[in-house]
């Protein structure tokens, strides 16, 4: 709880900060605030709470994700402060968003309130919105900025008109509540309809096919930093969002809707790994990536009942970690060829034999091969799935992952085997720290799983 | 406790390697690869008295799965180790008199790839065993897409899908597995002695054989094999052929024997035809070849199609066969691509009908490549012909037809091999052939050392079925 109020704070002093002319400070006290703001959020450990008239809730689950989220945050930032170098005079309207973007992310991992959800989704949203439309001067930023709103608001709306038909149903916003009524003898259609559209909303949230229409256009239309945040942290928190939704209707999945996240989990692997397999833009590459890692993640959801939380956590963080790691040396190279195609990489492999060396392992570790964290965050989803009897699922979920190695691969041989092009690829200290931090913690954590299954 | 201290010098050496100069990295890599050579013979002496006790290792590391790192050695494992331990030193010395960009990350992934192959042979755990399956393939691959002909990125991508599938198939079959086991272990043991049912092991018999067959490889699983082979460094096609293919043909013993008696038992027909099918196949196709290193790629599909129909057989010659030509194969074929890398450093060409009269330049390097191919071709006091007539006595066991067939393969493999070293090395040179320079210190090295293994495990079989004959008879019992 007091982990939210601190980040809200820290979101409008960087706004005082501007007010008061003291620009240059705002990327050193943001990532000391974000460091301060981790150990608040870890002293809450095995301190479970409830707060603001039960909307709110603290335990292990929350604090873990918490943690992940801030820790996500803090190295996006720190890519950030590098990102916006030439742009100061902005800089802390960015820095303020996406600390809110945090805020929402919070209210989204601690909710016990539908309302609460709600709120939390909403700020999360806005403050993307923005950020996808912050190159005021690029058509492909307005674009991204423009579409990811209209679409996200149907989403929201969706999310809003399900909420009320559940309160419509239960006479109740609170989980607990609706957990209460779920787990009844009577379920009314009119429940039903309800979760089913948040269930629709939700999806759309974590781009999960066929909800994903969105998702290509906004993370290449987007500034590149934005793409990151975007597809690191949203993901994961969405996701524990969902894995918490679920964990309420732990009698009524099964009966009610496995068939749908059964479906969607599919058309998810298959169109997003399908769809990545043609795509030459690194960005776009990514997104669809993402669709298929929402899919992953979706198999291990079925299971939600039974399911530990900490198998998302340790997907969510190999996930995001890896993907920060690639994005921070695909943002040097961005930067300095001025092209975010994947012919962008060509001959990095020669020019710069580290930094194609720490991509291809991101790769890798995206494309979930041992030692790295993907192949035990697959590996828990698929043997859960298994002994719940998606026998298929996990087929098609390892057919999918092939196919997913095929165009990770495609980044590497264009480092390694294309011919280098003439610009000197820079990358900044910041970068390189990132980079590296993310490699290591991969590395750590995909031959140690259980320092993060183990936390709860 | 051995086990690990196999395991640690290779991964030292790579991680030196990884920083060390650029001219330090050969001998560095050469002086790695000998003490861990060293270190195998006391550990084959330690193995000869107190059995592989010495070698056991357990400890847990994951609890959640229950996962648990177990290595150990048997005489199985002890051979296949031994056989990486002594080609090592031998890749890495072929390359001593060769310009390799970037030498250090190329031997630290030769080192990398050592230390994975090694924990193929030793793992006991089944997801050990598939961690170390998967490693093994990582660092093959950046050998042979940064370092290999112009062709590389394409042929090194099928490889890796390829062999990619194969594994996840294998993935799927232990993780079933490991849900069916009433107290969720991969542990060898519990594995061995706990079959599931046999309506499963039809099925999952195909995950894990897919996985195998694919490495070993075996016709229809082979495409990615001639090419890959071709334009991947000398030094890379030492480690696949010599090495890395030894892990499909280990595992059929290892694994798949064990834990789907039921299964080999069902299979049993329809795999030793293929095999047998893959042999006559792939050395027809070998008869035509034009390139040197092709015309070796195929002739070891044949090779390695009869090993794995002598599994098959699930006989004890068929096995103790099998072993034996696993050693002679990996060290065969890492002297046929030696001879040929020599060939192409000299000449600048693989093409045979371009070849000719290199007896005339260099008698000796011809006079070394004969006991290599006469060695390949399995003539008696060749370590090729043990293994070759136990592999064909244990198939005419099986069935005569089948045997007869498989026995067509030696008067083949004598026809491709001759007809190639005939136009390849003797009669007149070619217009525009170029001088044989005289061979280099490390050639004779490796030239000499791999004909005395020739001769040695030709004469004195008895060195390895001695070593293997308690593991075998173990295994036979689980059937």
């Amino acid at each position: 709880m007091n982990t939210l109020i601190y980040t809200s704070v820290l979101g409008f002093g960087l706004m005082v900060l501007e007010v008061i002319k003291l620009r240059k400070w705002i990327s050193p006290i943001l990532i000391l605030g974000l460091s301060i703001l981790f150990g608040i959020n870890i002293h809450d450990w095995n301190q479970p709470g409830s707060f603001m008239g039960n909307m709110l809730e603290v335990n292990n689950f929350t604090v873990g994700f918490n943690a992940l989220a801030i820790f996500i945050t803090l190295l996006i930032l720190m890519l950030a402060s590098e990102y916006y170098a030439d742009e100061e005079h902005h800089i802390s309207d960015y820095m303020a968003i996406m600390t809110f973007v945090l805020c929402g992310a919070q209210m989204m991992l601690g909710y016990t309130n539908l309302v609460m959800f709600f709120i939390g989704v909403e700020t999360l949203s806005i403050s993307l919105y923005a950020l996808s439309g912050s190159k005021r001067f690029d058509i492909k930023s307005n674009e991204a900025g423009f579409k990811y709103f209209l679409m996200g608001s149907f989403a929201s709306g969706f999310l809003l008109f399900g909420i009320a038909l559940v309160y419509g149903a239960t006479q109740s916003f609170d989980l607990n509540k609706i957990a209460e009524y779920a787990s009844g003898d009577v379920v009314t259609p009119l429940f039903l309809t309800g979760v089913l559209l948040i269930l629709f909303a939700l999806f759309f949230k974590v781009s999960a096919a066929p909800f994903h229409f969105w998702a290509p256009d906004v993370y290449e239309g987007a500034p590149s930093i934005i793409t990151a945040f975007m597809s690191t942290l949203v993901k994961v928190v969405g996701f524990a969002a969902f894995y918490k939704f679920l964990h309420v209707f732990a009698y009524l999945i099964p009966l009610k809707f496995e068939w749908l996240i059964v479906t969607v989990a599919i058309l998810s692997l298959v169109t997003g790994n399908l769809s990545a397999l043609a795509q030459d833009n690194f960005k776009r590459l990514m997104a669809y990536s993402g669709i298929s890692h929402a899919g992953y993640l979706l198999i291990g959801l079925i299971g939600a009942a039974t399911f530990p939380s900490s198998s998302i956590l340790y997907y969510g963080f190999g996930y995001a970690l890896s993907t920060i790691g690639a994005f921070s040396i695909a943002m040097a190279v961005f930067k300095s060829t001025g092209s975010e195609d994947i012919s962008a990489f060509n001959g990095l492999g020669k020019k710069n034999p580290i930094l194609a060396a720490c991509l291809s392992a991101t790769m890798l570790g995206l494309a979930g091969i041992p030692p790295f964290a993907g192949f035990f965050g697959k590996f828990y989803i698929f043997s859960e799935a298994l002994q719940n009897g998606h026998f298929y699922l996990v087929l098609i979920g390892i057919l999918s992952s092939m196919v997913g190695v095929y165009y990770y691969m495609k980044v590497v041989i264009a480092m390694y085997a294309k011919p280098a092009n003439e610009t000197k690829i820079e990358i900044s200290l910041t970068n390189q720290l990132v980079m590296w931090l993310c490699l290591v913690l991969v590395l750590i954590v995909g031959i140690m799983p259980s320092l993060v299954t183990g936390l709860f | 406790m051995l086990s690990l201290e196999l395991l640690f010098i290779p991964l030292l050496a790579a991680i030196l390697l990884l920083f060390a100069n650029e001219k330090a990295a050969k001998p560095l890599a050469l002086v790695f690869g000998l003490v861990e050579a060293v270190f195998t013979v006391y550990a084959y002496q330690v193995f000869q008295q107190n059995g592989s006790e010495a070698f056991e290792f357990q400890m847990p590391w994951v609890n959640k799965p229950q996962i648990n790192i177990h290595f150990g050695l048997d005489g199985i494992s002890l051979l296949m180790v031994i056989l990486t331990n002594l080609l090592v030193p031998f890749i890495v010395l072929s390359g001593f008199n060769r310009d390799t960009k970037r030498p250090a990350v190329f031997y630290a992934l030769i080192s990398f790839m050592h230390f994975a192959l090694l924990g193929v042979f030793m793992a006991l755990d089944g997801f050990i065993y598939y961690i170390f399956w998967e490693l093994a393939l990582i660092p093959i691959y950046f050998i042979a897409f940064n370092w290999g002909d112009e062709n590389s990125p394409k042929v090194t991508l099928k490889f890796f899908i390829y062999t990619l599938a194969g594994s996840l198939l294998m993935l799927f079959g232990f993780l079933y597995l490991y849900m069916g086991m009433p107290n969720h272990s991969l542990d060898w043991s519990v594995l061995s002695t706990q079959h599931t049912c046999s309506c499963n092991q039809t099925w999952l018999f195909w995950m894990f054989f897919a996985a195998f067959a694919i490495k070993i490889p075996i016709i229809p699983f082979h495409t990615w094999q001639p090419d890959t082979y071709k334009s991947a460094p000398t030094q890379g096609t030492m480690l696949l052929s010599g090495i890395m293919l030894k892990m499909g043909t280990y595992s059929l013993l290892r694994w798949l024997l064990p834990i789907f008696p039921a299964g080999m038992i069902e299979w049993q027909p329809i795999v030793i035809t293929l095999s047998v099918t893959g042999i006559v196949y792939a050395s027809i196709i070998a008869i035509m070849q034009r390139d040197l290193k092709k015309l070796f790629a195929y002739s070891s599909i044949a090779h390695v199609g009869l090993i794995a129909a002598g599994i098959f057989t699930l006989s004890v010659e068929g096995i103790q066969g099998s072993l034996v030509q696993m050693l002679a194969h990996g060290i065969n074929v890492v002297g046929l691509f030696f001879c040929a890398d020599i060939i192409l450093n000299r000449k600048g060409t693989l093409q045979i009908h371009q070849l000719g009269g290199i007896r005339l330049q260099s008698p000796w390097f011809a006079a070394f490549f004969l006991i290599v191919v006469l060695g390949a071709v399995a003539l008696p006091l060749t370590n090729g012909f043990v293994g070759e007539f136990m592999l064909l006595y244990s198939l005419f066991k099986y069935n005569v037809w089948l045997g007869a067939v498989a026995g067509t393969s030696v008067i083949l493999g004598a026809v491709y091999m001759l007809k190639m070293y005939q136009t390849a090395i003797l009669g007149d040179t070619t217009e525009h052939s170029e001088p044989m320079e005289a061979l280099q210190w490390n050639e004779k090295v490796v030239l000499i050392g791999i004909i005395s293994l020739i001769f040695i495990l030709g004469i004195f079989p008895g060195i390895v079925t001695n070593l293997t004959q308690p593991a075998i008879d173990q295994l036979i019992k689980l059937i």
